[in-house]
């Protein structure tokens, strides 16, 4: 009984960090370059609803999981030629990709709302699956989850034992001396920016795919913002961001049992993820251990070629 | 032939005050194909779209009644992003200035006195107030980025006014509705044109942006703000500090946002309800920016995105739009502003070379 309530509770912990955790590694690759990108809320949602849209129609989770990353790099796209090409503010422009994601996903979805669609299949995994405990949560969870956790591995493998991955993190540290080292800086910026509007589309589609398989107008309720928030707290190092998403989909999930065990409004515990951003905020940035986590030095600075 | 960007010495003035027509002009473009791309007829949706709303007098003051909060909020907000801070929260510190505004009509409940609105208002900056002392007090305490602290305390104060409408504050004659008793007439704004939804709080509004203007433009503040935002390493020599500025802008935007919430409930809505407006805090970004952070711009833009919120309803009875259409036009057209904003900085012009083409 009590194992079988452990294993309900962290497969759920599982299943709701998966979306932050996929958000969170693409947002992480961008920001390393030097980009900051607050647009995730729009391009999630449009991953969402496009992973869900094509889902629907095609039959196909494979094509719609394609499509859902698709849609979130062609949101990134104009965002980076918004920033990159036409200088334009990256904090403005973040925001104006987050309205007019809300809005374009809740136009598209609007033929789709209420609509069923087949939950993402469980993977089945010979012999692992069956292990007690273990087994269900570690091994009998969709194809997406494993997928965030390659992805976070993959970025932490390409930014710390790749040329392109070192490149990269120069680019965000001082894109004027990696221009002067001949370092195409918008090149990587762009495909950086162009990579983490994937990862979100991909979170989006988890969300609309597996973890609530239907598609409802600003679903991911601040999961982008969270997201972002994540990669502070993980000091932009890919396996600390991992912990913080799973410590936050622990939260998420926490506060919805304890919705029932204790007689207070619902909404008090709704409050819980939000609160604790802005605590786990605050803890990293006031800390003694301050300072050492530094954001890449030219994040969020413009920048454009002289020649 | 070949495209030459060259940066501008200084931005131009004309150019700057060009680029929001010319926003306006892609936006419209770009939603004639998105509704052909519906399967709408896109020049009748249009014309219900943008013109429908300014055809009455009546529509007139119901654009009056939607740009009034929109523009009393950016007027805040513009402030803040001239001196780089980001105050993104708006909506929940509207949400927190209309549960003060809304409490203290609720606890003088069936009294009359020309003393409650005014306790109301006050009640309301205060709730905005003290909602936007947080982001303020960990940025400058602790170096939080404002823009994550005020959003995600937005999602909160929405969370709170459902705790209130549908638990204590609920109406006990209400049939269950997750709402508040409608307030009495002594906590109600007077209407300052019969037959229509105009009231006392829009004209307050306009004071507020031609206060807001003279700050900017005439004051030492205001002065400081500037330099904040345009050259900190100046600022900092100057001696102006930035966590004074961090702090003003963010109690002066929340304070304003608190207002337009007790103008919200206390005019047009005269209640509380799980929702109080359709996203004011966050299109009053898209206002302050389109209206050039200047307080008459403001007025301005704050008119044309109240056109896309009736237009967007108008369109939705006669065209069956669906209603996210105002949100995908406002957010298309901040995307064209910034876009826009790029020829105001730099110059485009047709060489005959190439050798010509590369700037020194």
């Amino acid at each position: 009984m009590i194992a079988e309530s452990i294993v309900n509770i962290s497969a759920a912990v599982i299943s709701a960090s998966t979306p932050l955790l996929f958000v969170a590694a693409g947002e992480l690759v961008v920001e390393r370059s030097g980009v900051l990108n607050l647009g995730v809320e729009g391009m999630m949602l449009m991953g969402a609803v496009a992973g869900f849209a094509v889902t629907l129609t095609t039959g196909s989770p494979i094509l719609g999981i394609v499509a859902a990353a698709a849609a979130g790099a062609v949101m990134a796209l104009a965002f980076a030629v918004l920033t990159l090409t036409l200088m334009a503010n990256q904090v403005a422009t973040g925001l104006a990709l987050t309205i007019f994601g809300i809005g374009l996903s809740a136009l598209l979805g609007s033929g789709f709302v209420g609509q069923p669609v087949p939950a993402l299949p469980k993977l089945h995994l010979a012999g692992l699956s069956e292990l007690p405990v273990i087994g269900p949560v570690l091994f009998g969870q969709d194809a997406l989850v494993y997928l965030s956790v390659i992805l976070t591995g993959g970025v932490a493998w390409f930014l710390k034992r790749t040329r392109p991955g070192m490149m990269l993190r120069a680019i965000g540290e001082s894109a004027a001396s990696a221009h002067s080292l001949g370092l195409p800086v918008i090149r990587v910026r762009y495909l950086a920016t162009l990579f983490g509007g994937a990862a979100a589309g991909l979170g989006g589609a988890f969300l609309s795919l597996s973890y609530t398989p239907m598609w409802m107008e600003g679903m991911t309720s601040g999961r982008g913002w969270i997201a972002l928030a994540l990669v502070v707290f993980g000091s932009w190092r890919p396996w600390r961001v991992l912990a913080g998403a799973y410590l936050f989909g622990g939260v998420t999930i926490l506060q919805l049992h304890a919705q029932g065990a204790f007689h207070l409004p619902a909404q008090v515990f709704s409050m819980a993820p939000y609160l604790a951003t802005i605590a786990v905020l605050t803890i990293i940035s006031a800390g003694p251990w301050r300072g050492r986590f530094n954001a890449p030095a030219d994040l969020g600075k413009p920048f454009r070629p002289s020649v | 032939m070949w495209v030459k960007v060259e940066p501008r010495q200084e931005a131009s003035r004309r150019v700057i005050y060009a680029t929001p027509v010319l926003a306006v002009g892609l936006t419209v473009l770009s939603g004639y194909f998105l509704f052909l791309f519906l399967g709408l007829a896109p020049a009748k949706t249009l014309y219900h779209f943008l013109i429908s709303p300014t055809l009455t007098f009546y529509g007139w003051s119901e654009l009056c009644v939607k740009a009034g909060p929109l523009v009393l909020i950016a007027s805040g907000l513009a402030i803040g992003f001239r001196a780089n801070v980001w105050n993104i929260g708006a909506e929940g510190q509207l949400t927190l200035g209309a549960v003060g505004a809304g409490g203290v009509a609720l606890a003088f409940w069936g009294e009359s006195g020309l003393w409650i609105l005014p306790l109301m208002c006050l009640a309301g900056i205060l709730g905005g107030m003290l909602y936007a002392a947080i982001p303020a007090f960990l940025k400058t305490r602790y170096e939080v980025s404002e823009i994550l602290t005020s959003l995600m305390l937005t999602y909160v104060a929405t969370l709170a006014l459902g705790i209130l409408v549908y638990g204590p504050w609920r109406d006990p004659m209400g049939f269950n509705f997750p709402q508040t008793r409608m307030f009495s007439d002594s906590a109600l704004l007077p209407l300052i044109l019969d037959g229509t939804r105009m009231h006392l709080g829009i004209l307050v509004t306009l004071a507020v942006a031609v206060a807001a203007w003279m700050m900017m433009a005439r004051t030492v503040i205001g002065f400081q703000i500037k330099v904040v935002g345009l050259a900190p390493a100046a600022a900092r020599f100057a001696g102006f500090s930035r966590n004074r500025t961090v702090w003003f802008s963010l109690l002066l935007s929340g304070g304003l946002a608190g207002l337009a919430g007790t103008f919200e409930i206390a005019g047009p809505i005269g209640q509380l309800v799980p929702h109080l407006t359709p996203g004011y805090g966050f299109t009053a970004i898209i206002v302050a920016f389109l209206g050039r952070l200047h307080p008459l711009g403001i007025i301005a833009s704050g008119f044309l995105m109240a056109i896309s919120y009736n237009g967007g309803e108008i369109a939705q009875v006669e065209d069956r739009l669906p209603q996210a259409a105002t949100g995908v036009f406002q957010g298309m057209l901040l995307f064209y502003l910034l876009a826009c904003d790029f020829l105001s900085r730099y110059r485009i012009r047709l060489a005959a070379t190439r050798r010509e083409a590369s700037p020194s």
